[in-house]
């Protein structure tokens, strides 16, 4: 177990550097100055000579890297060409909002995706399983973005039951949080649910086939039992890595949807980091956001293992 | 060895049987025709500016109705259909190109090349796709081209991984040995035998990718780094609609139906294609299938 | 003496998506307290089959009708419900695979009293002492560490022991035992042969074995039926069977077994292969591979089956030809 944790940790810390090169990249590949782009009109030699000072602009190439990698490993991700503040304050104050809608939509998806997905397995062939693949192509299918101008337009403007945008942190006011992270985390919540309905049903179709499940039958042991002891703890092994990578993904990829509904989180971020040319903030954002992916992904895998006890003695 | 005709054949008769995936076909037959003559089947002009006929819903005249510049919704639908084929086909080809060649190379050679590459795709494997996609295309300043090359990009490790291990549990078969044994160069043994057997998952992950590129990219003008204005694209008409939804449901529905129609036809015909050509393909796409 | 499990006129229809397949047609057999019925047959006879349908674990898509009775309850007709617990509490069962009919993610402790906890409502503590004394009793040295392990902790041998154990744990009438020897090498199938008929012997349990390995038979069995394409071609006291063989069929099994010092159980060497259940003839299905080879009768018409001695029948028209060698 310790040599498998080191072994996945060491992938996991190469990755990372990699990931830190890509990143440190994306500045280089701006044509032309980055700096002088993201100033534009703005421009004004004293703080052109500040940024790129600061940015390490001066320095060649590979001096600038390992710069950039010592100051990222001391949580100094620069500072941003537009306010000027330091980029991990900036990236670290919107983590709330994605952390309060990304874990909101996964356990929308969750609560929709494991009963619909279970079912559909055991009916196999059933109405209810018909209705459990229906709903899973068209989650797959649907442009996340677009299910979301259709909830705004049924819920907000047709009921007028919930807001169209806007935030309110879980700490200021946990009803009002809800009222607002309601239609964007059931948007993405729902595609969420149909690709891990997809993901339960045939991980529990794979494993009803299994010797051990005739012998629990044999047992004369209740098909709830067979289903809850028996069939369910193996099936969802495997699902557990898909939730997290879900989680992960959406920690960091919710771009489109906080957009649309305003919601102050890394994606929106992103957007406007984009939007302005503030490279040193977008570099932060997608810094962290992979960083969080790995991390996500290595606890998963370690929790894999002590789930699955195949795998500890290996 | 498995003839690359039969698969063909084998997955065409499928099709055919499958009425999924014959409406998936039929849809993207239209859309293609939509796709290359959309400029001279559509009604009017894209570009037709009519301040008095602003906003208006769907009547004869309009079909779809008209946007808050009085254009008409339908003729840009049909004209935008071009520019999610153009960016789905093309990344995908990108996508398709340089990750089987590098999972064909890693895959027959192993060792320190084997490494080198598929570090780099789980380097490009720990972004989310949108948000790689973004950062690429924020760098090297929004439109089609950088569009095309940000999510070919994305999605360049999933065919690599593909690629790979098709390669590796082909190169070990008897007839990979003996074309070796004979003296056959390593590029005719992998253009010959090793490609031609790993097609089928090749195939289905094409085909799937297709949809999730169209997706990607429907996002990437959702957020204004796609096709700049004045050309239409389904994303960008959505989010140019986005404010208006609540007097004028039809600037939201159509351009995202569009969107949703062909995913759909391409997840369709996708997962028939998985069905019959290669139904224990690890499903890897689906995980990828992130939400924007 | 009453039989434990009997089943009269039993067939099974499984339906596919080929059409219906009938995996056992109008079988009948009966197992005695502390006695050993054998099913012999090729795989697709129809042996494991007709044991599955009478204790109701067939297939979701299988059909069965017949009479089925254990103990004294008609099963027939009887809703799931009150048959599942029949299954746990009176029939245990040892499939084939160890490796794959143990749960991975339980420990073997956990599994083995199971069904002693859902049919005789044991307290947690009871369980677990329970557990170590099942496994001690299959033969699991140091049982009380043992019982925390995990099937992939155990060898296959030791793995069929604990489904043993665990079909035991309700001190069942009667166990099942589907080929519990085909996955094992050849000194651990002595001793897992040798354990069942110890168990048998001092639980007095009523055992179904089947299996396709004659050898195995002629050591453990007191009865023995010989399948072949759903049915029984010939059944009997295992003594007069061996003694004296009277269908082609049974002939052709024995002869065929292998050299118990060459060791291999790797036996049936037929020539041809038994009908699809899809497309069965309508006269003896062994005809076309049939060493005798009477006439049209046996190409057109079911031979039925009929005593040659006491309690020992045959499905054939010719009880007393001998095999023709080419």
């Amino acid at each position: 177990m310790a040599r498998f944790v080191i072994r996945r940790l060491l992938q996991s810390a190469v990755v990372l550097l990699g990931v830190t090169l890509v990143v440190f990249l994306l500045l280089q590949l701006v044509p032309g100055d980055p700096v002088r782009v993201a100033l534009g009109t703005r421009f004004d030699p004293q703080t052109y000579e500040a940024l790129r000072a600061r940015a390490g602009l001066d320095q060649p190439l590979v001096v600038q890297y390992f710069d950039y990698l010592r100051r990222a490993l001391t949580g100094d991700l620069g500072v941003s060409f537009r306010s000027g503040r330091p980029v991990t304050a900036i990236v670290l104050e919107r983590l709330p909002a994605t952390l309060s809608l990304a874990v909101t939509a996964v356990l929308f998806a969750v609560v929709i995706a494991f009963p619909l997905g279970i079912v559909s397995a055991i009916r196999s062939g059933s109405l209810v399983d018909h209705a459990a693949r229906v709903f899973s192509q068209f989650g797959v299918s649907v442009p996340d973005f677009w299910m979301g101008i259709m909830a705004i337009l049924l819920f907000s403007g047709v009921l007028g039951w919930l807001p169209p945008s806007g935030y309110v942190a879980l700490t200021e006011d946990p009803g009002r949080w809800a009222s607002h992270v309601a239609l964007p985390a059931a948007t993405v919540g729902l595609v969420t649910a149909s690709i891990l309905t997809r993901f339960v049903r045939s991980s529990m179709l794979e494993v009803l086939s299994e010797d051990y499940v005739r012998t629990a039958e044999a047992k004369g042991l209740r098909t709830r039992v067979v289903v809850l002891r028996h069939v369910l703890r193996n099936a969802l092994i495997p699902v557990v890595t898909v939730v997290a990578v879900q989680l992960a993904s959406l920690l960091g990829g919710v771009i489109v949807i906080e957009v649309l509904f305003a919601w102050p989180g890394i994606g929106r971020l992103t957007y406007d980091a984009v939007a302005a040319r503030d490279y040193p903030v977008l570099q932060g954002a997608v810094l962290l956001v992979a960083a969080l992916f790995l991390l996500v992904n290595l606890v998963v895998d370690i929790l894999y293992a002590r789930l699955d006890p195949r795998i500890t003695v290996k | 060895m498995i003839n690359r005709d039969g698969q063909l054949g084998r997955a065409l008769s499928a099709l055919r049987r499958d009425p999924l995936a014959l409406t998936g076909s039929l849809v993207l037959v239209v859309l293609v025709v939509v796709g290359v003559g959309g400029a001279w089947l559509a009604p009017s002009g894209i570009n037709e500016v009519d301040v008095d006929r602003m906003l208006q819903p769907p009547s004869w005249a309009h079909p779809f109705g008209t946007d808050e510049l009085g254009r008409d919704v339908l003729s840009r639908v049909m004209v935008a259909a071009r520019v999610s084929l153009q960016v789905g086909l093309v990344s995908v080809g990108i996508a398709l190109t340089v990750g089987v060649t590098l999972g064909l190379f890693a895959g027959y050679y192993r060792g320190w090349l084997d490494n080198v590459v598929m570090r780099c795709m789980d380097v490009l494997f720990a972004f989310p796709v949108l948000l790689l996609a973004v950062a690429i295309v924020a760098v090297l300043g929004p439109g089609l081209l950088t569009a095309m090359v940000a999510i070919g990009v994305v999605y360049t490790p999933i065919f690599a991984r593909v690629t790979r291990a098709g390669v590796l549990s082909v190169r070990e078969q008897v007839f990979v040995r003996a074309a070796v044994s004979v003296g056959a160069s390593d590029l005719r043994i992998m253009r010959r035998h090793v490609l031609p057997n790993i097609a089928a998952p090749l195939i289905v992950q094409t085909s799937l990718s297709l949809a999730f590129a169209i997706l990607s990219e429907a996002a990437l003008s959702f957020l204004g780094l796609g096709v700049q204005p004045p050309d239409p694209a389904w994303g960008r008409m959505l989010f140019d609609g986005r404010g208006f939804v609540t007097e004028a449901w039809w600037l939201g529905v159509f351009p995202g139906a569009a969107i949703f129609l062909t995913v759909l036809a391409f997840n369709l015909v996708g997962d028939a294609l998985r069905d019959v050509l290669d139904p224990r393909q690890l499903t890897v796409n689906e995980a990828r299938r992130s939400t924007s | 003496m009453k039989p434990v499990l009997a089943v009269e006129d039993l067939t099974v229809t499984i339906d596919t998506r080929r059409g219906p397949a009938r995996a056992v047609a109008g079988v009948d057999w009966a197992v005695r307290p502390g006695e050993t019925l054998a099913l012999v047959g090729e795989s697709g006879s129809g042996k494991s089959m007709s044991v599955l349908a009478a204790t109701g674990l067939a297939p979701r898509t299988a059909r069965v009708s017949g009479r089925i009775h254990l103990l004294d309850t008609e099963l027939t007709g009887l809703p799931e419900q009150r048959r599942r617990r029949l299954r746990g509490r009176h029939v245990g069962f040892v499939f084939q695979d160890p490796m794959t009919s143990l749960n991975p993610v339980l420990t073997v402790g956990r599994q083995v009293v199971e069904a002693a906890q859902e049919h005789l409502g044991l307290t947690r503590r009871a369980a677990r002492s329970r557990a170590v004394e099942l496994l001690d009793l299959v033969g699991i040295p140091s049982a009380g560490q043992r019982v925390d392990a995990y099937p992939h902790q155990f060898s296959g041998g030791m793995r069929q022991r604990v489904v043993i154990a665990m079909a035991l744990a309700c001190e069942p009438d009667l166990l099942i035992a589907d080929e519990p020897t085909t996955a094992l090498d050849v000194t651990t199938q002595a001793q897992i042969v040798e354990l069942v008929a110890d168990l048998q012997r001092r639980l007095g349990t009523a055992v179904v074995w089947i299996t396709h390995d004659l050898g195995v038979v002629a050591g453990i069995a007191d009865t023995v039926a010989v399948m072949y394409a759903g049915r029984i071609l010939e059944q009997g006291p295992v003594d007069a069977v061996f003694g004296a063989p009277s269908h082609p069929y049974t002939r052709a099994l024995l002869a065929a077994r292998p050299d118990p010092a060459a060791g291999d159980a790797d036996l049936v060497t037929i020539a041809g292969a038994p009908p699809s259940p899809l497309d069965l003839p309508p006269g003896c299905a062994f005809w076309p591979r049939c060493p005798v080879r009477g006439d049209a009768r046996c190409e057109h018409e079911m031979p039925p089956l009929v005593p040659v001695s006491a309690g020992h029948q045959v499905r054939t028209f010719y009880p007393q030809a001998t095999d023709r060698r080419d």
